[in-house]
């Protein structure tokens, strides 16, 4: 249990709470590079998926594609951004972009694909148009699998920027890589325990937000 | 039956014989060690041990090739390790010669907490408290160490060539380095102890890696710790801003070696290239091998001849 005090002897300080280095201000970075790598890849990849999945065309391709994407390193993807891109906002960004872009991608175009065709040919039969049928009906009947997908990016994510700090960018991992560093294991433990805390807190908010989202009757489905 | 002159002529026979034997015994014991050993072993023989890096690798190869040229025999033992694996063998004399780093060495594996800073200071104490079976040779000029280092842009804009000079400049300048550079008593504590430095921001980067070097590059840092000899202070176009109040401590080539191992020709052999070794000398060196991928004893036997050493 040498983690655990070691994080709460750290967390407990009060020190830790205060200045530009303090937890208030590393964890509202770290929520805003989370949040900002989460919306430009669900902006890319929500879109592409629904499209996909309603279309089937390059499905296979592009499928594949997004899983042999997820091997690339996470790391290693920032180092080169580092050495071609020098310091914007970009260079962190597009590797935790590049993370997040597969669960969203494969979820959104597995969920859309997966809605009952009869549905599909009854809302036709109603006299609505593919848009329509898309919107009011393959989407929402899809909404599980979405907020799947997102909110296993978004955890990703929140767990994966941490390596920013490799960078010199500021958020929770400043505590995990500086104290490696500097062989101050009570800031690693700390820094960690935040990180688990901040990805705990992403779930819950995630269950909160597929209540909004999900339509009553499919999570009565889901349910049962 | 024999007459009794000729048995003593025999008797004096052999006496002389054995004499005569027992005089080449004690004249070979004493020119060689080993009487089947051949001609060059009379000058010695030497087990060559590097650590796992390039450079170092390189320093060793550039000592043997000399020797070898001096009729030592020379065995190498290259690529062992870091040094806490390759000091014991050299104490208990399991190898003879390693390229080594005089404050490194010192505060590693000799006295780790000493605070001994100048190229004199740490060979001094080195020279007190090497264990007897060990010493080190004549340091060169070379230096392997953390600098403060900033592009050559920016040197030639505000005509720097020392750390000492960036005092009006460093409150407007941002300066990177490893995350414990922040913390250590010769990074930012040194910088403004020893030079009254106090920079505008500190930027935690990596050890001179390339996350450091593209960030110099970029502008993100105007000034960051790099190592004297790394190749892109060439390729990158970087100075190293000279120390002379030793914020870093002395990390100077030297040869340590395993006293019982070594004679006057192989410590002389040693120090002539050590006395010819510079840090820019080194660093071309480093660039040859580690960018250029050059191999060791082509760049080696290159920088000996343009030295006029042997090899």
């Amino acid at each position: 249990m040498t983690f655990l005090s070691f994080a709460w002897t750290w967390l407990t300080s009060r020190q830790q709470w205060h200045g530009a280095d303090g937890i208030p201000i590393r964890l509202l970075q770290h929520l805003g590079y989370s949040g900002l790598a989460l919306l430009v890849a669900g902006l890319i990849a929500l879109p592409l998926g629904v499209a996909i999945g309603h279309t089937g065309r390059g499905a296979f391709a592009i499928v594949s594609l997004a899983n042999i994407w997820r091997a690339i390193p996470t790391l290693g993807l920032l180092i080169m951004m580092v050495v071609y891109l020098g310091f914007s906002p970009l260079t962190w960004l597009i590797p935790l972009v590049a993370l997040a872009i597969p669960p969203i991608l494969v979820n959104a175009y597995e969920g859309v694909l997966g809605v009952d065709p009869d549905l599909i040919d009854a809302a036709s039969g109603m006299g609505m148009t593919g848009w329509q049928v898309l919107r009011r009906v393959e989407i929402p009947v899809a909404m599980p699998l979405i907020m799947l997908g997102l909110r296993t990016a978004a955890i990703f994510i929140v767990a994966t920027a941490t390596i920013a700090a490799e960078i010199g960018t500021g958020g929770l991992g400043r505590y995990i890589i500086d104290g490696l560093a500097s062989n101050e294991y009570g800031q690693v433990a700390g820094g960690a325990a935040l990180v688990v805390l901040l990805a705990l807190l992403v779930q819950v908010v995630f269950v909160g937000l597929r209540r909004l989202v999900v339509p009553a009757g499919l999570r009565r489905a889901a349910r049962t | 039956m024999l007459t009794t002159p000729s048995l003593r002529r025999l008797a004096a026979a052999g006496l002389a014989l054995a004499a005569g034997l027992t005089l080449a015994a004690c004249s070979s014991s004493s020119t060689s060690s080993n009487p089947l050993g051949g001609g060059p072993a009379s000058k010695g023989s030497v087990v060559i041990g590097s650590a796992n890096f390039p450079e170092n690798e390189l320093l060793a190869e550039i000592y043997a090739l000399a020797l070898q040229a001096k009729g030592v025999k020379v065995t190498d033992k290259f690529n062992i390790g870091a040094r806490e694996v390759y000091y014991p063998e050299i104490a208990k004399g399991a190898i003879t010669i390693i390229p080594e780093y005089n404050g490194a060495l010192l505060t590693t594996s000799v006295d780790t907490t000493s605070t001994a800073a100048s190229t004199s200071q740490v060979d001094a104490a080195l020279d007190a408290k090497l264990p007897s079976t060990l010493e080190i040779l004549n340091p060169s000029s070379a230096q392997d160490k953390d600098s403060v280092t900033v592009t050559q842009a920016f040197a030639k804009a505000h005509h720097l060539t020392s750390i000492a000079q960036l005092k009006p400049l460093a409150k407007t300048m941002s300066i990177g380095g490893p995350p414990e550079f922040k913390t250590r008593t010769d990074g930012l504590i040194g910088l403004a102890k020893n030079y009254g430095l106090h920079f505008k921001a500190f930027v935690p980067l990596d050890e001179s890696g390339p996350i450091t070097l593209a960030a110099l590059q970029d502008g993100k840092v105007q000034a960051a710790d790099v190592f004297t000899t790394t190749p892109q202070i060439i390729t990158d176009h970087l100075v190293a801003l000279a120390d002379p109040k030793f914020n870093f401590a002395a990390q100077n080539v030297v040869p340590l070696v395993y006293k019982k191992g070594v004679n006057s020709l192989i410590i002389n052999t040693l120090n002539a290239i050590s006395a010819k070794l510079t840090t820019a000398g080194l660093l071309a060196m480093d660039k040859a091998v580690i960018l250029d991928h050059a191999s060791y004893s082509t760049v080696a036997t290159g920088w000996l001849k343009s030295e006029g050493l042997p090899y």
